[in-house]
């Protein structure tokens, strides 16, 4: 185990390495001047051209300003916003909203989707089974601000069962909207593969054999059946978390929840390219992390990836 | 008592096989010879939701290259005195908030959004199945190499990528730039996939046959290889293209996208946004349009992966 933990260690070094020099060099080494293009239509006097390259190691060569910028990285320094306030400050008052609202609906996607896929994959080919393949194809071909906007409309605008907007200091239930929505682009990935998977674990020899013995439907389908079909879908669950963490931009700037992924919508809105470069560097950064915890749980979860090479 | 003994008779004895020695020996020369392809279509045509999203992609090609066929009015010709009124005179499904006719728009739209739709499915496939292919084909170093690349594309999220290769080009914005930063972050899955697939075919008899026989290496991956895996990569390839779809529609609703002369659903749904409340269809009705033609691709897509692969089918 700890051989396997170390080895998944070392090979996320490169990765790591890759991916923010990658965003890196998208951002600086294209064609145009990002520094001109900061401001717009006007021209800026030279000394401010001036000034801003020199605040942000462009004067520099291209790999001297990507190793600065990995150094500050390290040393939890994420880059300035326009305004003027510290990017790991910004992170520090919005990530803990984006991260309730990526628990709640990874609770209620859970929740919903195991139930309606264990009862779909145990009566396979039934109404029930049936209604719900159509119904989650159609949720996964809904885009995700179609959905938030159709939402806000019939339960903000039209019932008035939830505020429409959150806002900063709102209390936990005014999230529960945006999770339900964010929950809705998983929900139906997991009906399918907890399905998939009831499918295919209901039809193995150790299920029969607990059949033949007699024991009865109510203990075989939770011990037998349900545990075992769970390891392909709390990977997915993981993974979605990581995803939900980066991925709740349109949502968060939908619903104005005032969190990570709000912050990155108005950054992009008006244009402030540094500071949406260190916030989708501090994205990867998380996805990645996350990512590396799920190998590490699955191999956890399931002894034949911790032995196998 | 059983049918086949006779009443004089005391044990059972079993009819004459009367099949001749001969046929069995022979393989049957005058049926069809089957394969994985006419297999999936055999199972394909018997399956209404084939039919349905069949049609409906015809039908969205067919309005994407001949727009003047389904709407006379022109989408760029507005009238603000018009200005988010209903539906009547004229007017399908009404106007939006600059008073266009919101019906006009979402049919010029829709070749925006298939044609970012097959540029990115078109990129991602190439650049999948040649960089899958090699690293799946030749291993070593060279599958080292092409899959920590893979790797480093694949860990980051291709929205967020598009955000900001689209914020850096936004001067430049246009299909082809954000098909490209759309398709440039989305290969890696296609790869995966296909060198997954490579592993297992590069290994069978055939593929040995072809190599004693003198066959070179290039040759037998693009001629005995390939054609043997790329199953997946098709099921793959379809679904691609409806992400690519969502994805343009995400951008541009961004605000990262087509710049707002371009006619493109995303865009219109990103400027109904200050309308939810005093003029919903505005924002509905590109939405549905959004929706259907993603859902006819994902179903396609669906309906391929159940024909090509018995193991999906075997869940159905």
């Amino acid at each position: 185990m700890a051989g396997y933990i170390a080895r998944r260690l070392l090979q996320a070094i490169p990765v790591l390495l890759g991916t923010t020099f990658l965003i890196y060099f998208m951002v600086f080494a294209m064609p145009g001047d990002p520094v001109v293009a900061l401001f717009g239509d006007k021209t800026p006097p030279p000394q401010v051209l001036e000034a801003v390259r020199e605040r942000y190691n462009l004067d520099k060569p291209f790999i001297v300003q990507y190793l600065l910028f990995l150094g500050g990285i390290f040393q939890g320094d994420f880059g300035v916003s326009f305004s003027g306030q510290p990017v790991s400050e910004i992170l520090a008052v919005t990530f803990p909203v984006t991260l309730q609202l990526a628990v709640l609906a990874v609770l209620i996607e859970m929740v919903f989707g195991i139930t309606i896929g264990l009862v779909s994959g145990l009566r396979k080919g039934g109404i029930f089974d049936a209604s719900f393949l159509v119904v989650s194809l159609i949720l996964i071909s809904l885009p995700v601000f179609v959905v938030a906007f159709v939402a806000q409309f019939v339960f903000g605008i039209q019932l008035g069962w939830f505020r429409t907007t959150v806002g900063p200091g709102a209390p936990i239930q005014d999230l529960v909207l945006p999770a339900i929505v964010l929950a809705t682009i998983s929900f139906a990935q997991i009906v399918r593969l907890t399905r998939a998977s009831v499918i295919d674990t209901g039809g193995q020899d150790f299920v029969r054999t607990a059949a033949s013995k007699g024991l009865s439907r109510r203990r075989i389908v939770p011990v037998h059946i349900l545990r075992n079909s769970l390891i392909p879908v709390v990977t997915y669950l993981a993974v979605d978390f990581g995803v939900l963490m980066v991925g709740a931009t349109v949502t968060e700037g939908i619903f104005n929840v005032p969190g990570v992924g709000r912050t990155l919508y108005q950054a992009i809105i008006r244009g402030e390219g540094p500071t949406v470069v260190s916030f989708v560097t501090v994205m990867v950064l998380i996805y990645l992390v996350i990512n590396l915890l799920v190998d590490l749980l699955y191999a956890v979860l399931d002894p034949r990836i911790r032995y196998a090479k | 008592m059983p049918s086949n003994t006779r009443p004089t008779q005391a044990h059972f004895v079993a009819p004459i096989d009367e099949t001749p020695l001969v046929a069995i020996d022979s393989v049957k020369a005058d049926g069809k010879p089957t394969n994985l392809w006419t297999d999936a279509w055999r199972d394909v045509r018997k399956r209404p939701m084939f039919w349905i999203s069949s049609a409906l992609i015809v039908l969205i090609v067919v309005v994407a290259l001949f727009p003047a066929l389904f709407t006379s009015v022109d989408p760029r010709y507005c009238q603000l005195s018009l200005s988010n009124q209903g539906p009547g005179d004229g007017s399908v499904l009404g106007y939006n908030r600059q008073g266009c006719d919101i019906y006009s728009r979402i049919i010029y739209g829709t070749s925006t959004s298939l044609s970012v739709g097959l540029i990115v499915t078109f990129l991602v496939a190439s650049l999948g199945i040649f960089f899958g292919a090699l690293a799946g084909f030749y291993g070593g170093w060279v599958d080292a190499v092409l899959s920590r690349l893979g790797d480093i594309f694949f860990s980051i999220p291709y929205i967020l990528a598009a955000v900001v290769i689209m914020s850096v080009l936004s001067q430049y914005a246009s299909v082809w730039t954000i098909s490209l930063a759309i398709g440039i972050f989305a290969w890696p899955a296609t790869a995966r996939v296909l060198r997954a697939e490579i592993l297992r075919v590069k290994n069978a008899d055939f593929v040995m046959a072809a190599t004693a026989v003198g066959v070179t290496r290039l040759r037998i991956l693009i001629r005995h290889v390939l054609p043997n895996s790329i199953a997946p990569v098709i099921v793959i390839t379809t679904i691609s293209l409806a992400s690519a779809i969502v994805a343009e529609a995400t951008l541009s609703f961004l605000g990262v996208g087509l710049p707002s002369s371009t006619m493109s659903w995303g865009n219109d749904i990103s400027q109904a946004q200050v309308d939810l409340r005093t003029n919903p269809q505005t924002l509905i009705l590109p939405s549905i349009a959004l929706s259907v033609t993603v859902l006819s691709f994902i179903m396609l897509g669906e309906v391929v992966r159940d024909a090509l692969d018995p193991k999906a089918r075997a869940q159905r």
